[in-house]
């Protein structure tokens, strides 16, 4: 409630303060910072609750066990829709008092309402934990349980630990550009001047975005067993859809910095990356389309369905308010600049977004229309993804090698010349050296990956040429240099390197891979590729949490050993199962531990689909016998006996419940390793999806690069602050630049 | 207990949000002058665009003619910069031309 009431007095302080009453703006910027200090409280508090098993609160007790890995608990209140939105708030309060720290003395009239825009929605995520159903993480339950129901097996994994606070970070991150344009629209201060402040944080928004993708990608390879990496499924493209908008408006807000263009692209294009960002949000927790993510019904989905019309109604009436002020000052010199080609990747990355967008409320809007929620399928998406995305790459490469304002001809013809030859050149060979050109799509996209890779190496090559003419030195060190005065302009050229690399990652597994289902006895070998994979053994392991079935698989290629692999398929046991009842490890989730040989060539990727028929008739049998154990059915072995007399004292004593649950689960663990191990005898055949993936590997390695390249161009250059203040004691153009 | 938690934190919240509310009359913190700082901030843009354009021209993606022409241009956007930056400074408030020069190396 104080976390309230902060937001509400910042935001409403704010905007008493919007004429210059610089107390009441002071006043404002620290309740943002108590706002932050009072969730970052409510963020400890829950966390160390998780991390002591206090299952008095009810998201501890729902999303924690005694059973759940320590690892995983501190991760638990993000799986959860209350610590979602307490996450929501809580990085939102950290973001906006980084902004507010950075703009103390700045943008004095637009700083007022962007505080009021960001504070506004504090209030609402704060105002949802309070006030909507079921979503206060504090609330109690009594009396407290002895133990928790635990982390949803899927989740368990060390990306997840990371995966969504990164996403959440992206999302509120967005929230800060998004505040700053609508302040800008307020005021009429529709400059550069909110682009230079908040450049930054659309930069750090996009980075987060981007391992949250990476991160949820290499979940989906590694976890969920079905071979690949990215499935269309709605919830990813929820989170891929801000992230494109976003790589499209920190490309258009250079276009407005350097030339005074596209201002109302950029407000339009801001207030639709942040209501992307809040539909992913929705999406996560609205259970409205069918997808993986959809951890449980939502009470919140209605709520940021408004939030997200009124921003979007808002916006809008601003920015058609605001038309004479959003002209642009200038217009595109020539076709053959740098601007252009921006204007033509944002068209390309909006249409992108578009396709996504409708093929992931397809179910929605068929239903509208027909009654029925009919779904469109990954081919649909890579149909019309697919060409556009090998466009975008192309342009990747055109764009770092236009000047800004126009290029001459024979310039052009200069910084075309190389990247173009070695392309053509890359595509040449690779035609010869495989079959590469079969696949025409994929083909292209490699033919233009290599004119982006040489467009980018030209670049640094003649950026260190031109550096080594002017301060002497190695090549190399050149290189450094330029690129360590030119973070913006060579961060982004490792991030377009990154991607594209990625992307050759995307277009040669997808494309080139080879993919088998084969069922195999002990013993029994398949060929898949250059590969021949022996099913040697079965495996079975057995903990409190699950049964877990597997196989060794001896991998030879081209005759060698290459690998052993072991995949293996995990039963967990729901909590709340009745005690004793060995069949629960059937009814609760499964996950799949896939085998994996990864390399720079390919990937080996293997899961197993255990044929478990035999041990869960088995089990079946067991948990009869158990019942009739239970009941003291004549006949039963004498362990049940004891048992049995255990049960009845404990139902007369209280106090010695614990004592015969814990025989029961010493007696049911026992059981069900014998079952389990039964299986190993049983010689039955399992099922294997077998992979191979060329150069997937290449797309974890782009991906990584893109995120160095970004952080580069998020690293402030040094000296720039000094330079600014001396610059202000009268310093000169002529020697300003020289310093430079 | 958590009766009185909350009336601590209130109590230490309510003093750090209002106090800037509370100091009736005393002055205000001292800060850059806005005006100044955007300036300094466009003026900052301005000197990249043309570090920029010769980085593009020493890299051979600008011809001499069209370097001259987009670096004449962008040095004179910047020289009235710096003329507005002058004149701004020249009406800045005592306060904070006082701490600019304190802060000058």
């Amino acid at each position: 409630m104080l976390a309230l009431l902060t937001a509400i007095f910042a935001a409403v302080a704010a905007l008493i303060g919007r004429h210059g009453e610089r107390r009441w703006i002071d006043s404002s910027r620290r309740a943002v910072y108590a706002l932050c200090a009072l969730l970052t409280v409510c963020v400890v508090v829950i966390e160390i609750a998780f991390a002591g098993d206090d299952f008095s609160f009810n998201l501890v007790a729902e999303h924690s066990s005694l059973e759940t890995p320590a690892f995983y608990k501190l991760a638990a209140m993000w799986s959860s829709q209350e610590g979602s939105l307490l996450l929501w708030a809580w990085v939102l309060s950290i973001a906006s008092s980084a902004a507010l720290f950075a703009t103390r003395n700045r943008l004095r009239e637009v700083v007022p309402y962007a505080t009021a825009v960001m504070m506004g929605i504090a209030t609402f995520f704060v105002g949802l934990m309070l006030f909507a159903k079921n979503v206060n993480p504090f609330a109690t339950v009594s009396p407290a349980p002895a133990d928790g129901v635990g982390l949803t097996p899927l989740l368990q994994h060390p990306s997840m630990m990371i995966h969504p606070p990164m996403l959440y970070s992206g999302y509120v991150a967005l929230t800060i550009p998004f505040a700053f344009a609508v302040g800008a629209l307020i005021t009429r201060r529709l400059d550069a001047a909110w682009i230079r402040i908040t450049r930054r944080f659309a930069l750090i928004a996009w980075t987060f975005l981007g391992i949250g993708l990476l991160l949820g990608a290499r979940w989906s390879y590694t976890e969920l067993g079905w071979g690949g990496y990215w499935a269309w499924d709605p919830v990813e493209n929820a989170a891929l859809m801000p992230w494109l908008m976003c790589t499209a408006f920190l490309h258009s807000i250079m276009v407005q910095e350097k030339r005074g263009m596209l201002k109302v692209w950029n407000v339009s294009l801001i207030t639709a990356t942040f209501s992307l960002a809040l539909l992913g949000t929705f999406l996560v927790r609205s259970g409205v389309l069918q997808s993986i993510h959809a951890f449980g019904d939502s009470t919140v989905g209605p709520y940021i369905l408004g939030l997200i019309a009124v921003v979007l109604v808002g916006s809008t009436v601003l920015i058609a308010s605001r038309l004479d002020e959003l002209r642009s000052e200038k217009r595109i010199d020539s076709l053959a600049s740098r601007e252009a080609v921006f204007v033509v990747n944002n068209l390309l990355l909006v249409a992108l977004t578009a396709v996504i967008f409708w093929g992931t409320f397809f179910p929605l809007i068929s239903e509208l229309f027909t009654g029925e929620k009919a779904s469109l399928a990954a081919p649909w998406f890579d149909h019309y993804t697919t060409p556009l995305a090998i466009l975008l790459v192309l342009f990747t490469g055109i764009g770092p090698l236009l000047a800004w304002r126009r290029v001459s001809w024979s310039s052009a013809k200069g910084v075309f010349l190389w990247p173009a030859v070695l392309a053509a050149g890359g595509g040449a060979v690779l035609a010869l050296l495989s079959d590469a050109e079969r696949k025409p799509w994929a083909f292209a996209l490699f033919v233009f990956a290599f004119f982006a890779l040489a467009a980018l190496a030209q670049e640094f090559w003649r950026g260190g040429r031109a550096r080594r003419e002017v301060a002497g030195g190695s090549i190399p060190m050149a290189m450094l240099a330029v690129a360590a005065r030119n973070r913006r302009r060579y961060g982004g050229y490792i991030v377009h390197a990154g991607v594209a690399i990625l992307l050759i990652g995307i277009a040669a597994s997808s494309s080139f891979q080879t993919n088998r289902d084969v069922t195999l006895r002990p013993g029994q070998s398949a060929g898949v590729g250059d590969y021949r994979v022996t099913y040697e053994r079965p495996t079975v392991s057995v903990d409190r949490e699950a049964l877990s079935f597997g196989a060794v698989l001896d991998v030879k290629r081209d005759g060698k050993e290459f690998a052993l692999l072991s995949p293996s398929r995990r039963y967990f046991r729901p909590t709340g199962a009745p005690t004793g009842s060995i069949g629960s490890f059937f009814q609760g989730e499964s996950t799949s531990e896939v085998g994996l040989k990864t390399g720079t060539r390919s990937d080996l990727w293997t899961a197993v689909q255990p044929n478990i028929g035999g041990v869960q008739r088995r089990v079946r049998a067991a948990d009869r016998g158990f019942r009739d154990c239970v009941r003291a059915a004549p006949g039963t072995p004498p362990q049940c006996s004891a048992v049995n007399a255990l049960m009845r004292n404990a139902a007369a004593n209280p106090s010695l419940r614990p004592i015969a649950l814990a025989q029961i689960n010493d007696l049911q663990s026992r059981t069900a390793d014998r079952l389990a191990r039964g299986f190993l005898a049983e010689n039955a055949a399992a099922t294997f999806r077998v992979i191979v993936d060329p150069l997937v590997t290449w797309m974890w390695i782009g991906g990584l690069i893109a995120l160095a390249g970004a952080l580069i161009a998020i690293w402030p250059t040094p000296g720039a602050g000094r330079r600014r203040v001396s610059s202000f004691q009268g310093a000169r153009l002529g020697r300003d630049l020289s310093r430079a | 207990m958590e009766v009185l938690y909350g009336v601590v934190l209130l109590a230490l919240v309510a003093a750090f949000v209002l106090r800037p509310l509370l100091r009736e009359g005393a002055p205000e913190e001292v800060g850059e002058d806005p005006v100044l700082a955007d300036l300094e901030a466009r003026k900052e843009a301005k000197y990249r665009e043309i570090r920029d354009t010769q980085l593009d021209h020493a890299s051979g993606k600008l011809s001499e003619e069209d370097f001259r022409d987009q670096d004449a241009q962008l040095r004179s956007e910047a020289v009235e910069l710096l003329n507005r930056l002058d004149r701004a400074r020249r009406d800045a408030p005592a306060h904070a031309s006082a701490r600019i020069e304190g802060e000058s190396p």
